[in-house]
């Protein structure tokens, strides 16, 4: 998909409702997301419409997610760390 | 510990604030909620050659040196989440971190884009232009393989010749304003912006980028996320002209008319605000960057939306002015204070201009079906404000923020506060003003904050303890 890979940085797994997604260190979860070809990770309380990045910067909270258990954490802004557990909601 | 000043944010203005305070000998303290120095201009991954090919990224290596260098007490990571005045100064709660207390206060807390809503812009895959560049800048990653570029505003042109290096291909950039006005006012216009503007140009045109003015785009289609986009050329009144409307096939659209200044601190001590040319809520400041509540200062993007040189300018001065408010040296001589004062007045001469010649479309509200989301976080659909104004007699944009929801979910209306405002005072058949914006920029929380942090211990002043004012 859509990744440009920094040359010669180490990666690593993240885990995404369960499955395996590969992250670079300085990465936020919601890069690693979008780089595996992840567009929505969340649907909407009323339509259920999906969503995912829309601002990227942290002001339009379209990208909540539960990462390591902790709910409604701004995917744009969390850091992506190795054997992170992101759930979608 | 006591500082002589706190400054919010850590991109052009506040970098140059702190700097400049700290070398005339103030005790300075930088809050920044991001993990890396630099703001959104400069912002940049984990690895120290990320940030190279930024424009001006020699200004920010200097003031970033300059930065180590000094005893400013900067914190990473530290979103600053409330702000108080306390008899000697202001106490700001910082995320994660024990409350700062300072003299004064600067406020640098910049801009993020402005958004329009049109037909499918609550699709995955559509994002505002600062999206596109932060995933890029911050994270390496491309927005898509195809991907339209649409809006208002010179930032459009870096957004697409940064996805073009990453090897994206870019269907399009559609600008809905006319940058041909620019013409009209060559003086107004530095050297430098125009060979800047030439360089984006011929890289546009090296990869047989279309590039079109008076257009926008108007919808976006797809299932699960964008496929496609609808693109139309706009009358004057910004209308898309009938039969002009064509389909351009995208995996994403990155979409931005402008950016809005983040004011929730200065709000919440009550700072005056007006309405700016290019419809945004900025601070009143005096020339030496005072707001209008005192040991208050702004400077960059919260001051009236200029671009990074003119919030380096500001910065600079706003340091200088800092310290001597504090009783220190000026850190420069008063030949170049003077300078800097002019140069400041033709970077606002030009931001009037830019202003002008990339104004949100007028009629962007005619884009809009019934069922359009205004708002994306409480999906309230433009037929549900026309209701609250036409129906029930709704205003002012505070009264339909309060029949509506609008505004009122997990953004704060930080994404529909523009446009519902805006869309509220043509539906009443008037102008927009400040109060319509400031109904929905109101947030005295100014960042969410987990309960146990409002349920901490208080320090030993009683911060944190709900006093009735």
């Amino acid at each position: 998909m859509s990744w440009t890979h920094l040359p010669g940085a180490p990666t690593f797994s993240i885990r995404f409702d369960g499955e395996p997604v590969t992250a670079v260190p300085g990465q936020t979860v919601a890069a690693a997301l979008w780089a595996a070809g992840v567009r929505s990770w969340r649907a909407t309380r009323g339509a259920g419409a999906p969503r995912g990045l829309f601002c990227g910067i942290g002001a339009c909270f379209d990208c909540l997610v539960t990462v390591d258990g902790v709910p409604d954490q701004r995917a744009c802004l969390v850091p992506a760390r190795p054997d992170q557990q992101v759930t979608s909601r | 510990m006591n500082h002589d000043v706190a400054v919010v944010g850590a991109g052009p203005a506040g970098l140059a604030t702190a700097v400049t305070a700290a070398r005339a000998g103030c005790r300075v303290a930088l809050l920044d909620s991001a993990p890396r120095l630099g703001g959104q201009f400069w912002r940049h991954g984990a690895s120290e050659s990320s940030g190279r090919e930024h424009q001006a990224w020699s200004v920010f290596a200097a003031l970033r040196a300059d930065l180590l260098d000094s005893e400013v007490d900067y914190t990473a990571a530290a979103a600053v989440w409330f702000v108080e005045s306390t008899p000697d100064g202001f106490r700001l709660q910082v995320t994660g971190h024990p409350p700062v207390r300072a003299r004064r206060l600067v406020v640098a807390t910049g801009a993020y884009d402005r958004a329009l809503p049109f037909p499918g812009w609550d699709l995955p895959g559509v994002v505002t232009p600062g999206a596109a560049q932060a995933l890029l800048k911050g994270s390496g990653v491309a927005v898509g393989a195809r991907v339209v570029v649409a809006g208002a505003g010179p930032f459009l042109l870096p957004v697409a010749t940064g996805l073009l290096a990453a090897g994206a291909r870019v269907a399009g950039v559609y600008e809905a304003g006319e940058p041909l006005r620019y013409a009209r006012r060559p003086g107004a216009i530095a050297l430098g912006k125009l060979a800047e503007a030439a360089r984006y140009a011929a890289t546009l045109a090296r990869h047989r980028v279309p590039y079109r003015t008076g257009h926008a785009v108007v919808a976006a289609h797809g299932e699960s996320a964008v496929s496609s986009v609808e693109v139309g050329r706009l009358d004057r009144h910004g209308a898309v002209v009938s039969g002009s409307r064509r389909s351009i096939g995208c995996d994403a659209v990155t979409v931005g008319y402008g950016f809005t200044p983040q004011l929730e601190l200065p709000l919440a001590l009550g700072c005056g605000t007006w309405l700016d040319v290019d419809g945004s809520l900025v601070l009143e400041v005096d020339v030496a960057g005072r707001t209008t509540v005192p040991g208050v200062y702004a400077a960059g993007e919260v001051t009236g939306v200029g671009g990074a040189d003119l919030a380096l300018t500001e910065g600079r001065l706003v340091g200088a002015v800092v310290a001597l408010a504090s009783g220190r040296r000026s850190p420069y001589p008063d030949s170049v204070l003077t300078r800097m004062l002019d140069r400041r007045a033709s970077q606002r001469r030009f931001a009037r201009l830019m202003h002008e010649v990339h104004a949100p479309p007028a009629g962007w509200p005619s884009w809009l079906d019934d069922s359009t989301l205004v708002c994306r976080c409480e999906e309230v659909p433009l037929a549900r404000v026309r209701a609250a104004v036409t129906d029930l007699g709704a205003t002012d944009a505070r009264t339909v923020r309060g029949l509506c929801r609008t505004g009122m979910g997990w953004c704060q209306g930080r994404t529909c506060g523009y446009a519902t405002a805006a869309l509220t005072a043509r539906l009443g058949g008037r102008a927009l003003t400040a109060a319509d914006l400031v109904a929905y920029a109101r947030r005295p929380i100014a960042q969410p904050v987990p309960l146990a942090e409002l349920a901490g211990p208080a320090d030993q002043s009683g911060g944190k303890r709900y006093r009735p004012a």
